[in-house]
């Protein structure tokens, strides 16, 4: 069982205990504690359960590659789920919680799947939906449900905050291990600027743990010199606690920044993204111990061997008492000696024939037990190791001599983090010697200048010795700082002694020669429990591609993103296959690196914040005269204005009733408004519009189809003449920036030489639409210009005085009703609409909403953008033929409805419908035919576009698409429900209220 | 995320400050054209690993539409330009070539 020892620990300071708890169980840590460590001083072996069979999991490692322990952090509006214990940082009152355990952590169900582990092989999931249906329904899926999943999501919202940073710099440096440290200080002092980020609290990486000698002083001092060096330079920044998160295109980086999760502080925001932009990005990313492939190596108590080392300097925890050091190569030798210094008992079982390295020969002279071409053939023990079964490495196994433990150290050789390199592109090369991928230089990621603006320095690109790591480290920062520009020289290198070693030896099954049932319980993938015969099992059934592998077995696919496992899989497939490793190659590496928190991609974009919120004038008066608000684009819009007593139903109703009988106000400043003015604006506008809008008379208004090139109606609205070369075209609320800009493309693109301008100038207006009989008398109430019917026709457009307010009238409707849209200046806007409020009240004047204006126009048969249109529909199918200049040549969107597909009788076209019992159709409803299409599919002949009721007639209204609809007048089609059931309507005209036009045209 | 040069403001556009607008040097065909003009107008577009010409627009900052010429593979820039002209200019040709001998791009070299 781990402990915490009596002396040391570099991270730790005994004199501020911190309580903590873990699944409700109070405990006790340091000052200095990662969680992960603080759970082992007190004993805690068993942090978690496995995600496919619920096995009892321990911690492994001691950063972010730690794939098991996984917690539940804190609760309510500070929960969080899959923390790793091993990156969260205690303190006081910390809350941690077990995860994927039913019903505790100590006994749990799941395990039962453990038992049935041959029926869950790799491809487990595919294979199940070849079985019937009701397997599927009954057995397995409340089985899934049960078990999938770690953590849980967060039932409340969020009480923290986040933001995000913007950074340009010269010079990224990822990682402040001592090659972030030697590269940020080489660019720094050449003059650069540089940001060097380092995801852990602490400077200096591996080195101190390591017992590196750096310009002839242990590393842990050379370190904290460089750190205060680097701090004393104004061209560089240094930020801990701050992970590179991924690396973008041309030199864009994102970091994660974690302000308060070590000291809890709502004041400030607790996370924060930086999106940095560098000349230059330097990974100097470490490396990654991987574990070796052993029957039980899953089994708590069985870690990293860098791990063990870790906890054991850093945090004056021993894993265990009797340690069993596992290793192919010089370097696990190191967690011997340190295991050895503090007390412990340690064997080492060395998978090469020989081990007579500089390491080697220490451990030996202190009198440690070396067993060379010794392998585990298993690890034993109920929920935790107890014996370790030691054999020849080369054989299959047999016959093996227990060791009595309770920590097995596992050094299975290092891997580069080349994650950063990859993630845009860099691509890798294999190191034979060394067993794994590194950065090739040839291949890097390229900037807009063509060459490579990522450098890899120190392990991170294969140089795992002390001495060349500095060298490399000093060599990139060097290179990076003068290719982002800066002319100043860096000083001296750092130096440290040689260190010489024996080379490694691959080992990707231990022993090498495991039989089926050893195999079947070495694990590869432990955060998603996938052994080494699953992916034999997956080469066999024939994936050969390694993305196939990964995603048929799940290898590498949970949230540690095969840190440990990649490599180790990469060589069971390439075995199976029988391939080399570089040829089975890897998979894809995605940002992040480590996962990091919604909250801190979301930044300060939330509520209020997410988007802007566009308002009228009049928004104030809306919003407190019981606005319903309705959000179109960016604007917010009244819905309906909903009394007190009163549903937004009978509010809808109310509106259009008090409209269609004396008067209603709308505020139509939402609707767009574009300004195309030049010498060849008449040109332009008859290419832009499906009408002819260059003869339109100066003062008149006519309304105006706008298509795409491929002949789909994309917007619509009413366009006046101002003077002679200067049209207002009106377009939806939704379609001002879109058309603008649709505009400005073709203008800018494709007719550059015509004179015209486009100006937006939505926002510089406010409009209201004055509608109904009494609209005219209340105009002629407030004063000014003449709105006779003789001054100003329906359809023409005058500039002149409205009371006090200077104004454009344009006598158009979109309700059928007598009707002026007024334009006043947007500052004007508030008081025009109390005004005319006040002038109408004897009127009885009733602002109504968007419901309100959606139902009067669909009483008239008028169609709305994105109701009877979805970028399918040409203007022919809607019955705006009369809207179709033919004696234009060409117009945006001509040649297309040419095509033989726009020119089909049978396209379903405008008409209106009637159910049969006044019922409102459901929207989106289809109109059914006979039999059934080649999918089993009911055939269906049209569709509902727009559906209300109407107060005006007491029945619903409808307007539908349907096949060679205008040529079935009168005819009754079925409409479905989602019930299955259907209802009856009758073809009839659109139009079903006042068909004449009499009443706006008074 | 990319950055491209707009021609018209100078500005190092970081892609958030972008629209893109497809492929660059279309000719136009209307009323009249074949259907097979039309179709290969309309639809029908380059899709090269390597050099390739495409329209962008600075829509958060000047508003102006451009070209780029780039590499889709490497994503190297070779130049921007103006939107209001046929086809490359000679020296953003020329800057190809010198990286990319021998490129062919519709029935541009
Ligand atoms: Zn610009």
């Amino acid at each position: 069982m781990s402990f915490r020892l009596d002396t040391g620990g570099r991270f730790i300071d005994r004199s501020k205990p911190r309580s903590f708890t873990f699944n409700g169980k109070a405990m006790r840590g340091f000052e200095g504690d990662t969680l992960a460590s603080a759970l082992l001083g007190q004993g805690q072996m068993l942090v978690g359960r496995s995600f496919k069979y619920h096995r009892p999991r321990g911690i492994v490692a001691s950063g972010s590659e730690e794939p098991n322990a996984l917690m539940n952090l804190g609760r309510d509006k500070t929960f969080e789920p899959n923390a790793r214990a091993t990156t969260t940082e205690l303190f006081d009152g910390l809350e941690a919680e077990s995860q994927n355990h039913w019903p505790s952590l100590e006994f749990d169900i799941g395990e039962l799947n453990a038992k049935l582990s041959r029926f869950l092989p790799a491809g487990f999931y595919y294979k199940m939906f070849l079985w019937p249906r009701s397997f599927w329904k009954h057995v397995y899926e409340p089985i899934i449900r049960k078990s999938a999943g770690l953590g849980r999501a967060p039932r409340h919202r969020d009480a923290d905050h986040y933001e995000h940073f913007n950074a340009t710099v010269d010079v990224l440096v990822v990682g402040g291990g001592i090659a972030g440290l030697q590269a940020a200080k080489a660019a720094g002092e050449a003059g650069a600027e540089v940001l060097l980020i380092e995801q852990g609290a602490h400077w200096g990486g591996r080195a101190p743990v390591d017992g590196a000698v750096i310009d002839g002083v242990p590393a842990a001092e050379w370190v904290e010199a460089t750190v205060a060096a680097l701090g004393a330079m104004p061209n560089v920044a240094i930020r801990a606690r701050t992970m590179g998160a991924g690396v973008y295109d041309h030199g864009y980086a994102l970091a994660y920044e974690r302000l308060t999760d070590h000291a809890p502080d709502p004041s400030l925001p607790r996370h924060r993204l930086w999106r940095i932009r560098a000349g230059r990005i330097v990974t100097a990313t470490g490396a990654i111990e991987r574990p070796l492939s052993f029957a039980g190596n899953d089994l708590p108590g069985v870690m990293l061997a860098s791990a063990v080392r870790d906890y054991v300097t850093n945090y004056a925890v021993a894993p265990g008492k009797c340690v069993v050091v596992v290793t192919n190569n010089d370097d696990g030798y190191r967690t011997a000696l340190t295991v050895q210094e503090a007390g412990l008992e340690v064997v080492v079982l060395d998978a090469r024939s020989e081990a007579n390295g500089p390491l080697a020969e220490q451990a030996r002279a202190a009198g440690i037990t070396v067993r060379v071409g010794r392998g585990i053939e298993s690890v034993k023990g109920k929920g935790k190791v107890e014996k370790v079964w030691v054999c020849d490495q080369t054989r299959d196994g047999s016959n093996p001599d227990p060791i009595k433990a309770d920590c097995v150290a596992m050094a299975g050789g290092w891997s580069p983090v080349v994650h950063l390199w990859s993630h845009c592109g860099g691509k890798l090369s294999w190191q034979e010697d060394g067993a794994f991928f590194r950065p090739d230089p040839e291949r890097a990621p390229n900037g807009a200048d063509g060459a490579a603006f990522v450098l890899a320095a120190g392990a991170a690109n294969g140089e795992l010795e002390t001495a060349a790591v500095l060298t490399d480290a000093y060599v990139a920062g060097a290179r990076a700082a003068a290719e982002a520009g800066a002319t100043g020289t860096a000083g001296a290198a750092a130096t440290a002694d040689v260190e010489l070693s024996e080379p490694m030896l691959p080992v990707w099954n231990m022993p090498e020669r495991a039989s089926y049932a050893l195999r079947s319980k070495a694990w590869l993938d432990y955060q998603n429990d996938v052994k080494v015969t699953d992916v034999e099992l997956a080469a066999r059934e024939g994936f050969e591609s390694v993305e196939h592998t990964k995603r048929y077995t799940t290898l590498g696919m949970a949230t540690d993103q095969g840190k440990l496992s990649n490599i180790n899989g990469l060589a069971v497939l390439a075995g199976a296959l029988d391939q080399e490793i570089p040829k089975v190659g890897t998979t894809t590496f995605r940002p992040p690196y480590h996962p990091i928190s919604m909250g801190a991609i979301a930044g300060e974009a939330r509520g209020a914040l997410f988007q802007p919120v566009r308002q009228t004038p009049m928004y104030d008066w809306h919003d407190a005269n019981g606005a319903h608000w309705e959000p179109v684009g960016h604007w917010r819009r009244p819905y309906a204005y909903v009394k007190p007593g009163e549903d937004v139903h009978a509010a809808v109703k109310r509106e259009v009733l008090a409209t269609r009988n004396s008067l209603g106000l709308l505020d139509a400043s939402t609707l767009g408004k574009l300004v195309v003015k030049g010498p060849d604006a008449g040109k332009f506008m008859d290419m832009m519009y499906t009408n002819m809008m260059s003869t339109l008379p100066v003062g008149k208004c006519r309304y105006g189809l706008m298509c795409s090139e491929n002949g789909f109606l994309s917007d619509d609205g009413v366009v006046a003449r101002m003077d002679d070369d200067t049209w207002l075209c009106h377009t939806t609320t939704g379609g001002a920036d879109r058309i603008h800009a649709h505009m400005e493309e073709w203008l800018q693109t494709e007719w550059w030489d015509w004179k015209v301008y486009v100006a937006n100038v939505t926002e510089q207006y406010a409009q209201v639409a004055v509608v109904g009989p009494n609209a005219r008398k209340v105009l002629e109430k407030l004063g000014g210009m003449d709105v006779s019917k003789e001054a100003l026709p329906f359809m023409q457009w005058a500039e002149g005085a409205i009371g006090q307010f200077s104004a454009r009238v344009f006598r158009i409707s979109f309700s059928g009703e007598l009707s002026y849209e007024i334009a006043v200046p947007a500052s004007q806007g508030r008081a025009f609409w109390d005004a005319l409020l006040e002038a109408g009240s004897e009127f009885g004047v009733t602002p109504y909403g968007t419901e309100a204006l959606h139902i009067m126009r669909a009483e008239k048969g008028f169609i709305m953008i994105g109701d009877e249109t979805d970028g399918t529909v040409i203007p022919q199918d809607l019955g705006l033929n009369w809207a179709i200049s033919k004696k234009k040549e060409d117009f945006l969107g001509k040649r297309a409805q040419e095509r033989d597909h726009m020119t089909d009788p049978l396209r379903w076209k405008l008409v209106g419908l009637e159910t049969l019992d006044g019922s409102v159709l459901p929207d989106g409803s289809y109109a059914v035919g006979e039999g059934v299409n080649d999918n089993g599919q009911r055939v269906v002949q049209g569709r509902v576009t727009s559906t209300y009721f109407s107060p005006t007639l007491e029945r619903g209204i409808a307007m539908g698409l349907v096949e060679l609809g205008p040529d079935r007048m009168g005819e009754v089609i079925a409409f479905n429900r989602v019930d299955g059931t259907f209802v009856q309507a009758k073809i009839v005209d659109p139009v079903v209220f006042d068909p004449e036009g009499e009443k706006q045209n008074v | 995320m990319l950055i491209l040069k707009c021609p018209y403001c100078g500005v190092a556009c970081d892609e958030t400050e972008l629209h893109a607008g497809g492929e660059a040097h279309l000719t136009r065909h209307g009323p009249g054209s074949s259907d097979a003009d039309f179709e290969e107008y309309l639809f029908m577009r380059e899709n090269p690993r390597g050099v390739h010409f495409e329209r962008w627009r600075h829509v958060y900052g000047c508003g102006k539409w451009f070209h780029a010429a780039r590499d889709t593979a490497t994503l190297e820039v070779f130049g921007t330009y103006s939107a209001q002209v046929a086809e490359p200019p000679k020296d953003v040709r020329a800057a190809i070539t010198a990286k990319v001998p021998g490129w062919r791009w519709r029935d541009l070299s």
